[in-house]
């Protein structure tokens, strides 16, 4: 089984040398794979029509699956191929799996949102299940046979009366002659041997042998090596630079002005082109560049928050779920509580910096790099090289790491400049400096939460406004200034947190700011969660409830909350627990199609406290991979760990004031508790799993140490060992 | 310029590079093993992580310069013929990668510390791979893996 990664010119090659090949797809593919949401830069996707191509087989029977999800360690090598392979009859050990190369016929291909799995439930496993169609089909006819006595298994098409077998290779040049089935039958879920199963995944064995290919390894013949210098205070402009000084160092080739394009601005900068990195590195420590900062040397996080602060009182934007009347609600309620929650700018850091290989040639280019859009990238590389789409090749690579970082395009623009000025293929790596110097990043925020208690403490009003900047406002120019901005208010709106509050009021304020900024794992959701799970527990403590019952309160029309808590409850032997005297935390959220909950156990050292343990229930429906469900929430309680407890990203006099992993240090193994993660079992449709583990994380543990130390943690980041 | 001949992997090779090239960029640039990488380029996240003589090392922070002829490095590549290391046989059962990008380094770790402590406690793990950062947060497995690599070799 390989794991390689299809170039455009090699699948044409499979195809030439296939033979006869079964070519299935789905249609309109467009409007089959789009999510809900979409988080690529630009509709490079507009409804198609025409067949995709998912499924090769040839007549020696060699089969081939093309996976049209880029990989970034959520798992999509795994689970899209599963959608297929579960519906056509073959198992993993028989099949090559390929990337798409951006071809318009495979629909949308890039991942975001934790969309992969819950859009692709349905039409990849119709791919595979109108070809299983077809193949009976072709295998009945030659046996003059009932297609209901056939099935396939293992890359065969069976007949159950006689027992006899044709191989998919066999049947595949009379297959591909028939009409390609429109709805296909699914399999019945209890028949699956795949889906749902803990099938390793097929890239991970060539993670520990160091064949995967990822951006950063990507060589191609006559490559040059480029770094860019990019202005410390951010959008500052170039004066002038030593060009002949750093031209005359060893390996040079090019030293020249070029930009930064991000979506909203294109910035100055210089870039250094030489023979080996290691060269362009060195010449880059001897550029010299004036910069013009006017305007920009004031920029500073401490500003941007005091900005936030200083709109507190504001009402904001209301979203329009508004339940009752929170005015005439909090003027009834026999206690009010209020408080202000704050979360930084922080950065994606994947251990994977920013890189891009592109060759410009004339109007055409060719791009190998590790992005979370396949489509997008082709769509952007050719506005903004102002060249056809289809004289732009993508070959998309192993991400290392992105979380949202390698969907924002700048870097394979600046290799495109680059490249496009020397007319020769760039590798272009930013250095870690570069990543943690320019963004973009989560922006920060503040949530200003208030709560009204009856005399017999039930929560009767909530008022949740979030303020600070808006990705919609600055990347995508949307005026959010006067309207709440709709991707801002995941897991606290309606649909999202449906804590019975009989009068209730959500809104955005919009503080811009100059700082680039975008979506970060779990985008809104990983600071909102904070503020309102924390405050619910404030308003469980002050109305003298247990916060596990007074969620569950105002939890009582929602069955799969009321299972996942309970679930939650004795999986951390919480109850117990409690009585003993120990400090669990809980908290529960929901996004991205499905719902988290953790309980934190701390236990109390010296100022502070120390982590036991952390237990995660998460209910995300049905599944492709249980072990990657799993892998991927632990892996999100980490990251929340480290966003709770690690330094953030602050700007002063314009300038990010962390630069490299010394300043801007994450969690460490040595500082990760055990953590135990349960999948709650049903039928229900596909949530995501990328990103729901993360947002609950935080405010559980921020409970516990509440109920350790009497300290409320309101700002992150902040010490475990002298919290509040 | 000068040139240098360094033992990777068993196999000599002789590159013209700056005496201060880190063996990173001249492992991954000049001799196309790209398994090591880079994520820092400060030693602070362990990406980069070799053996020189069976001691992990920071390739990012090793000048080329500073390495004997004599010397034996070993990248990921080397770690095994076949993949069949107990570290990546273990990192194989525990499905430890994720993006995979940092797990090079985290091997080669994990790999020198078997080779000096054959049972390691948790304490010893926490030494041994604490310089590395993974950004998935693959840490739990890492810890299980490793153990489990070590009943591997010890039950052979």
């Amino acid at each position: 089984m390989s794991t390689y990664i299809a170039t455009r010119r090699e699948f044409l090659k499979i195809m030439s040398h296939a033979g006869a090949v079964l070519a299935i797809g789905i249609g309109p593919a467009g409007s089959l794979l789009a999510g809900p949401r979409k988080l690529s830069l630009a509709d490079g996707d507009a409804a198609e029509t025409e067949l995709n191509t998912f499924i090769l087989i040839t007549p020696d029977n060699k089969i081939t699956i093309f996976n049209p999800r880029p990989e970034m360690g959520q798992g999509t090598w795994q689970s899209m191929p599963a959608l297929i392979a579960e519906e056509l009859g073959v198992t993993f050990d028989q099949i090559d799996i390929r990337i798409t190369s951006g071809d318009r016929r495979y629909g949308t291909q890039s991942v975001g949102g934790s969309g992969s799995v819950r859009f692709s439930w349905l039409p990849l496993r119709k791919v595979g299940a109108a070809a299983r169609e077809m193949l009976i089909k072709a295998a009945a006819k030659r046996w003059n046979a009932a297609e209901a006595d056939c099935y396939t298994e293992k890359a065969k098409v069976m007949h159950r009366p006689s027992g006899k077998s044709f191989s998919f290779g066999e049947l595949v040049a009379d297959a591909a002659a028939l009409e390609v089935p429109k709805e296909p039958k699914l399999k019945d879920p209890k028949d699956f041997t795949i889906i749902g199963k803990a099938i390793p995944r097929p890239d991970v064995p060539s993670k520990v042998n160091g064949k995967a290919v990822f951006g950063l390894d990507v060589k191609v013949p006559g490559m040059l090596y480029a770094t860019i210098q990019r202005c410390p205070v951010i959008h500052g402009k170039v004066v002038r630079f030593n060009e002949a000084e750093v031209a005359a160092m060893p390996g040079v080739k090019a030293v020249f002005k070029t930009e930064r394009k991000m979506p909203h601005k294109a910035v100055d900068a210089v870039a250094v082109v030489a023979t080996t990195y290691w060269a362009a590195l060195k010449a880059r420590q001897v550029l010299q560049i004036e910069w013009d900062n006017a305007g920009y040397e004031n920029i500073s996080t401490e500003q941007y928050f005091a900005e936030c602060r200083a709109k507190a009182a504001q009402d904001g934007n209301s979203y329009p779920d508004v339940v009752g009347d929170v005015k005439s609600g909090f003027a009834r309620a026999a206690k009010v509580l209020d408080a202000q929650y704050e979360t930084p700018f922080t950065a994606h850091a994947p251990i994977e910096p920013m890189c891009a290989t592109v060759a410009v040639s004339g109007n055409k280019a060719e791009v190998w790099a590790p992005v979370q859009g396949t489509t997008d990238t082709i769509h952007e590389v050719s506005e903004y090289l102002g060249i056809p789409r289809e004289n732009v090749t993508m070959h998309n690579v192993f991400m290392g790491g992105s979380f949202g970082r390698k969907g924002y395009l700048d870097f394979v623009l600046e290799a495109a400049a680059v490249s496009k000025n020397v007319q020769a293929p760039v590798k272009l790596i930013w250095t870690r400096e570069d990543d943690l110097g320019n963004g973009p990043y989560r922006p920060g925020m503040l949530n200003v939460v208030k709560g009204g208690l009856d005399a017999a403490g039930n929560l009767i009003a909530w008022e949740h406004k979030i303020i600070g900047a808006s990705i919609k406002h600055q990347v995508f120019k949307e005026d959010t200034s006067k309207v709440a901005d709709d991707w801002a208010s995941e897991t606290i709106d309606q649909a999202t947190s449906p804590y019975v509050i009989p009068n209730r009021r959500q809104a955005f304020n919009l503080n811009d700011t100059p700082i680039p900024i975008v979506w970060w794992r779990s985008v809104y959701s990983s600071t909102n969660a904070f503020a309102q799970e924390s405050f619910v527990d404030e308003m469980a403590h002050a109305a003298g409830k247990d916060p596990m019952d007074f969620r569950l309160e105002m939890l009582k029309n929602e069955p799969r909350w009321t299972t996942l808590l309970q679930f939650l409850a004795e999986k951390s032997d919480y109850r117990a627990q409690r009585r003993a005297g120990k400090a669990v935390g809980i908290a529960i959220a929901h996004s991205f199609g499905s719902t988290a909950a953790y309980a934190v156990t701390v236990s109390k050292k010296d100022m502070g406290v120390v982590i036991e343990k952390i237990v995660g229930v998460i209910d995300c429906g049905q599944y492709v991979n249980p072990d990657t469900v799993k892998a991927q929430t632990e892996g999100n309680a980490v990251m929340a760990l480290s966003a709770a407890l690690k330094p953030a990203i602050t700007f002063a006099g314009g300038e990010a004031q962390e630069s490299n992993f010394h300043q801007f240090n994450l969690l460490r193994l040595d500082e990760t508790p055990p953590i135990e993660i349960h999948i709650i079992e049903n039928r229900e449709n596909p949530g995501g799993v990328g990103e729901p583990g993360f947002p609950p994380l935080t405010p559980a543990l921020c409970n516990a140490i509440f109920l350790a130390t009497g300290k409320r943690v309101r700002k992150l980041p902040f010490d475990l060992g002298n919290p509040g | 310029m000068a040139k240098y001949t360094i033992s990777v992997n068993g196999q000599q090779h002789t590159v013209e590079a700056d005496p201060d090239t880190p063996l990173l960029w001249v492992v991954r640039d000049y001799i196309g093993l790209t398994g090591t990488k880079y994520g820092c380029g400060m030693s602070q996240c362990g990406a980069c992580t070799v053996h020189l003589n069976d001691q992990p090392i920071r390739s990012c922070v090793t000048p080329i310069s500073s390495i004997r002829k004599t010397a034996k490095i070993t990248t990921i590549e080397g770690l095994s013929a076949n993949t069949d290391h107990a570290v990546q046989q273990a990192w194989i059962s525990e499905q430890v990668p994720q993006c995979g990008y940092c797990q090079s380094g985290i091997v080669m770790s994990a790999a020198a510390l078997l080779r000096q402590k054959p049972a390691p406690t948790d304490a010893d793990i926490d030494l041994a791979l604490s310089g590395h950062l993974c950004r998935c947060g693959t840490y739990p497995r890492i810890r299980k893996a490793v153990h489990k690599a070590a009943k591997m070799m010890n039950d052979k």
